[in-house]
């Protein structure tokens, strides 16, 4: 089951970053997913500065994966990008595993991990709208933590 | 002196010896070997698997195409960072590995001051300071060279590396891998009036680039054609691409410039380093920034501005030859500013809290 949400302006996907990054917790996988120029990057970007306050958040496409910790204590994130993976397996040397366990995983191009991927995942995947930074959201949850987080975001004041 | 470079940052495996007469006695990067086969046939890709497979054997070619045994080596210098950490830790450890076993000074090279130091190993005339533009797949940075281990960033990009956005902006148009070249072929002939795209920072303040804006810039232009591409149409869209791209270089460039000049009056070098250096357009528009601003344009030669072995051996000659040694006890690091000082760009962010790639 998907939910499609309506992102008007990049301040509203913006926004829905900023909702998704306070509500997730260690363990959490988000998979962001959509064509290039869809917003990805950016989506994380605001996530990752709504979380820690860093706004330098450089496209990790050809480092494949830049690691956040969290000054304050709390989980780290993990920034992936995954487009230059040819094979899923190749995702267990990144030390994706350890980092699905001990942080918040935000991972683009999730489809690259094929049937390597966790089985608890929600995915978000930024399609197109109607005018040059309107994107809409289609959210598909795997697994009853990212039903709960997917539910929580389609709330209109969640 | 006669040191052997090591550099498994990222996908190239590459093992050098250089000796502080500015002399490439090998360099060997796996990628771009003609012959595969004697290593397994693979180019590699991530793998740090990869990299612990194939870099005894190309540092076993380096030392034959040199003619040289360990026992005539001065020391041993390999890249330590910033990188992905799996890929870094075998180069380091191998490098180690070889200074501990021999008993050789060791120096412990970050792949940024390789790419800083590397236009002095082609040129002995290159003095510091200098201004230099380091623009390649995975970083795009101004920065002011003092000295050896002296380094002042003076801008970074804020998303994008130039060479990603060529890399992703080819992927749209169709064009292959790696998108530089492709992009910089079918612009030939190409009008770069016909599309109007944005020039990201370009007018602003400081010596920040943002590269991600144009991509999606590009992505919808390419989606508003009604009948879809063709070979003019892509070859306009490659050349308008490119175009905005040398447009933002060249502005963040002169923004560098005048810091560089108020810190320097009688600074005489612009260098300019990595991959994306190859552009063309780039070059040229380089050289024309440098004449107008009474400065000397140097541009390494092509081997050593993509990621190679012989920039790192040559800045390890660069730190050793200054008594800079490390201990065994170097360890790898993913993130690794060459300017431990240098603030976020301006207006975002706060003091201290920079992303991995600053």
């Amino acid at each position: 089951m998907s939910t499609l949400l309506a992102l008007d302006s990049l301040d509203a996907t913006e926004a829905l970053a900023a909702r998704l990054a306070n509500m997730t917790e260690s363990g959490d996988i988000i998979g962001l997913a959509g064509e290039l120029g869809a917003g990805k990057t950016a989506f994380a970007r605001a996530f990752i500065g709504a979380r820690l306050g860093i706004r330098e958040v450089p496209s990790p496409t050809f480092t494949l994966v830049q690691v956040y910790e969290n000054d304050n204590g709390g989980a780290p994130v993990w920034h992936f990008d995954l487009y230059r993976l040819e094979h899923g397996e190749e995702i267990f040397e990144l030390g994706i595993e350890d980092a699905f366990d001990t942080a918040i995983c935000l991972i683009e191009w999730p489809e690259k991990m094929a049937e390597h991927g966790p089985e608890n995942w929600l995915e978000l995947r930024l399609l197109p709208g109607d005018t040059e930074h309107a994107r809409r959201a289609q959210l598909t949850p795997h697994g009853t933590r990212a039903a709960h987080l997917a539910q929580l975001l389609a709330a209109p004041d969640g | 002196m006669l040191v052997l470079g090591i550099e498994t940052s990222c996908d190239e495996t590459a093992a050098a010896l250089v000796t502080d007469k500015r002399e490439i006695c090998a360099n060997v990067v796996l990628s771009q070997l003609d012959e595969h086969a004697p290593y397994g046939g693979i180019v590699p890709e991530i793998a740090a698997r990869s990299h612990i497979e194939h870099l005894d054997g190309l540092i076993a070619r380096a030392m034959k195409d040199a003619g040289a045994t360990f026992g005539d080596l001065d020391g041993v210098a390999a890249t330590a960072g910033p990188g992905l950490i799996g890929a870094v830790m075998v180069g380091l450890m191998t490098g180690k590995a070889v200074a501990g076993v021999h008993d050789l000074p060791f120096a412990a090279v970050n792949h940024l001051e390789g790419h800083a130091l590397s236009a002095r190993l082609g040129d002995a005339d290159l003095e510091f300071p200098y201004l230099l533009l380091l623009i390649s797949g995975g970083h795009c940075q101004l920065l002011l060279v003092e000295g050896v281990a002296k380094y002042k960033r003076l801008g970074t990009t804020i998303d994008d590396a130039a060479g990603e956005a060529f890399d992703k902006a080819a992927k749209l148009l169709g064009l292959g891998y790696p998108g530089g070249p492709a992009i910089e072929r079918a612009a030939k002939g190409g009008d770069a009036a016909r599309f109007d795209l944005p020039r990201p920072l370009k007018g602003r303040k400081g010596c920040d680039f943002s590269f991600s804006g144009l991509k999606t810039a590009l992505l919808h232009k390419v989606q508003a054609l009604e009948d879809g591409l063709d070979n003019t149409l892509r070859a306009d869209l490659a050349a308008s691409f490119q175009q905005a791209v040398a447009d933002v270089v060249i502005d963040r460039c002169q923004n560098a410039i005048k810091s560089f000049r108020a810190a320097y009056p009688d600074g005489r070098f612009l260098v300019a380093g990595g991959g994306v250096v190859a552009n063309s357009l780039l070059r040229a528009r380089l050289k024309t920034l440098a004449e107008k601003s009474g400065l000397s344009l140097a541009l390494p030669p092509l081997a050593l501005c993509t990621d190679n072995a012989a920039m790192i051996a040559w800045a390890g000659i660069e730190r050793l030859s200054l008594g800079l040694e490390e201990d065994l006890n170097a360890v790898p690091r993913a993130r690794w500013p060459l300017d431990s000082t240098a603030a976020p760009p301006p207006g975002v962010g706060r003091a201290g809290k920079l992303g991995p790639k600053a």
